[in-house]
């Protein structure tokens, strides 16, 4: 589904990501674990489009087309989707409108006509229903007002009302009390099936134990230096990171 | 080069006065001819302003005194019809109904309906003839004429919005007053004078709807005049929204007594050069007041927003809020005078300007001016000026949302601060509606 090859990015002129190699493969969840500043949020504004960002080398391959080359709307109507670390307020913007817009924008470019106002209103209801959200939510505008945690929850909100095919989660888990993280984990399980795949950014090997990956990348200095199964989580969160780098500055020394 | 043009203005209106005259019959005895002669002595000797006065320093008026305009009362237009004025009316509530056409009271277009005991909302040419106690003691008393446009007004002053709401009445349904200007031949001169008297303890709201009818050039010169008084509470909305080759000066002088409350609404849309004077005394104590400004322009559009706050007496506030989104080789001005006299202790004051602007060449020159002369205050001001915010945009379209759609709900969510504080519900979403016909964006409507 992704292919990443030899990716690199900088920001303000300064390399971040120093040759990213992934492949993700559908029905896969990928975990990327790594110390803070070590470009994991840089790698999902990078996919997602995120202009600041300028890729100086590398390709990505997202269904045999060439992701770099699109756009952020057009990533979007692809099936990208990015749970934002820090989601953005708009005031003014009812979250009811801001999901029509967006889900008939995606629908239009894949020739699915419009749903109707109780399509719509029936799949909110669902959804909300999901992640225990409040119906009045709708009427609200855009994550204002919301807390840190309603926010992350919101987020997971619209990748259940837009369904994309590949959903990248940047620390989606924090800020979340243990309720609120079982019943997001849960919404990403119920929606997790064979047809869509995961990339889920976080410092927690709690979060992994709801969802449970198939894959753990460690992401250091803008490279991928380590990648296991699920067990890696278990022995970063018991070790840290340091044993990881120690191993690998010796094999670059010798 | 600039006074003789300057000159020639006044005497091209100095010398239409004789005519004006003519067409007023009986009027010319009234206390009103009084005041229009006396303004006429002023706009003879009073120079029109140039940028050579700090009040003025970054509005030009040349353009506006180039023109020979000729007074609505002596100028020839076309008749409108009742259908015709439906497209420029907000709708979706229910509102009193008063009509002017280039100034003038149009009876015939208005659809004023029951009013409560001893309100009047009528055309000034009227009231000063059916009743002229009324207002002969507050038409003129509060607007000095600080310049040759006030003089202009004072001196061709025949018709206008008059609203007096005696002590103790609360008006359910605000009064819609729109005002049209149109014209096929003439450069016409629209001269509006308005009064607005909220007595002891009344409650009113007035909604004055600016609108150009056709393309043709001409000029609305207004002073409105606004008494709130004892205990009463007075919304104002002004929607201005004039042709684009129009030029538009307002200046509101309004004064406020005790436990008094004033919100002044000033949406700009309209006018090639756009001149709004907004000033407020304080009389007395517990007074608020509340300034709301949204000033929107493109391609060669200036907008210039003069506010005032005279803190003349204690435990009084105001809060005031502007925002502007400027496009193409648009032009804002916004001043912020507040002064805090002495007496004035215990007085809170506070002042945003936030302007946006869309393409490279809009500017804004922003200037707060706070004068401080009591010890106990608190006041504070900021103005910032920015682009829209490339992070939320990124989020917006990261959801499948094109760029310019996402453009457009930033800029409603930029005008939201104001927007939201409307106390008409219908009319938020008609305004931004207007947000986006005018600046020709795609259009963002919170429906589901
Ligand atoms: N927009 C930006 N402007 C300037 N520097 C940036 C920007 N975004 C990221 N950086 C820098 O790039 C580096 C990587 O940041 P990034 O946000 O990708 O880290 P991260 O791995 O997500 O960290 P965290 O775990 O703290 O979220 C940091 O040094 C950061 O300061
Ligand atoms: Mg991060």
């Amino acid at each position: 589904m992704l292919s990443i090859k030899n990716l690199h990015a900088n920001v303000d002129g300064k390399e971040i990501l120093k040759g990213i190699n992934l492949e993700i493969k559908t029905g896969e969840v990928h975990a990327i674990m790594g110390p803070n500043g070590s470009g994991k949020s840089t790698l999902a504004n990078v996919l997602t489009g995120n202009k600041s960002y300028e890729v100086t080398n590398g390709t990505v391959l997202f269904e045999g087309k060439d992701l770099l080359d699109m756009d952020p709307e057009t990533r979007a109507r692809e099936g990208l989707f990015l749970a934002f670390q820090y989601p953005i307020e708009i005031p003014g913007i009812s979250n009811a409108t801001f999901l029509k817009t967006a889900l008939n924008e995606i629908r239009k470019y894949n020739n699915l006509a419009e749903l109707t106002p109780k399509e719509f209103l029936d799949r909110i209801k669902d959804k909300a229903k999901v992640l225990g959200l409040d119906d009045t939510l709708i009427s609200r505008a855009v994550n204002v007002g919301f807390s840190g945690g309603e926010k992350k929850r919101n987020e997971i909100f619209q990748m259940l009302m837009l369904e994309p095919k590949f959903v990248l989660l940047d620390e989606t888990d924090s800020g979340l009390d243990i309720d609120a993280l079982r019943i997001v984990s849960n919404g990403v399980n119920i929606y997790r099936n064979p047809n869509n795949a995961f990339l889920v950014v976080t410092h927690y090997q709690r979060l992994l134990n709801y969802i449970q990956p198939d894959f753990v990348h460690v992401l250091s200095k803008g490279r991928i230096i380590k990648s296991g199964g699920k067990e890696l989580a278990l022995e970063l969160e018991e070790k840290g990171y340091d044993w990881i780098k120690t191993k690998e500055f010796e094999t670059e020394k010798v | 080069m600039s006074n003789i043009e300057h000159k020639s203005a006044n005497e091209w209106y100095v010398s239409r006065f004789r005519t004006f005259e003519d067409k007023l019959n009986g009027q010319s005895k009234s206390f009103l001819h009084d005041i229009r002669k006396n303004a006429l002595v002023n706009l003879a000797e009073l120079s029109f302003p140039t940028n050579r006065n700090e009040e003025w320093k970054y509005t030009n008026v040349t353009p506006i005194l180039k023109q020979n305009f000729i007074p609505a009362m002596i100028s020839t237009f076309p008749k409108i019809k009742k259908e015709e004025i439906k497209q420029f009316l907000f709708k979706d509530f229910d509102y009193h109904l008063i009509v002017f056409v280039n100034g003038l009271f149009a009876e015939e277009l208005s659809t004023i309906g029951n009013l409560p005991k001893g309100v009047i909302v009528g055309g000034l040419n009227r009231v000063t003839k059916n009743n002229p106690d009324s207002i002969s003691k507050y038409i003129n008393n509060l607007s000095k004429i600080d310049n040759a446009f006030n003089a202009l007004n004072t001196a061709y002053s025949y018709d206008g919005l008059v609203v007096i709401v005696p002590e103790g009445m609360i008006l359910e349904k605000p009064i819609q007053v729109l005002f049209l200007n149109t014209s096929k031949d003439d450069l016409v001169l629209s001269v509006p004078r308005n009064l607005i008297i909220a007595g002891k303890n009344s409650q009113v709201s007035v909604i004055t709807n600016y609108r150009g009818y056709g393309n043709k050039t001409y000029f609305s010169n207004i002073i409105t005049e606004v008494y709130v008084e004892e205990n009463a509470i007075v919304d104002f909305y002004k929607i201005q929204n004039e042709n684009d080759e129009s030029f538009h000066i307002e200046k509101v002088q309004a004064i406020q007594k005790k436990n008094s409350v004033f919100n002044h609404y000033n949406i700009n849309f309209g006018g090639a050069i756009v001149r709004n004077d907004i000033n407020t005394l304080h009389d007395d104590q517990n007074i608020e007041t509340h300034y709301y400004g949204l000033y929107l322009a493109h391609g060669k559009q200036h907008v210039d927003n003069h506010t005032f706050i005279d803190h003349a007496k204690p435990n009084c506030m105001s809060n005031e809020l502007y925002k502007g989104i400027l496009d193409d080789n648009s032009r804002g001005v916004f001043n912020g005078k507040i002064i805090v006299r002495k007496d004035a202790q215990k007085t809170n004051a506070y002042q945003q300007n936030k302007t946006i602007l869309l393409s490279k060449t809009a500017t804004i020159d922003t200037k707060p001016q706070l004068e401080i002369f009591a010890d106990d205050v608190k006041c504070s001001h900021g103005a910032t000026v920015g682009h829209l915010d490339d992070t939320s945009e990124f989020y917006i379209r990261s959801r499948g949302v094109p760029q310019e759609l996402a453009k457009s709900m930033l800029i409603r969510a930029f005008a939201n601060d104001v927007i939201d504080t409307i106390k008409i519900e219908p009319l938020k979403e008609q305004l931004n509606h207007m947000i986006f016909e005018h600046l020709h964006r795609v259009e963002i409507e919170n429906k589901v």
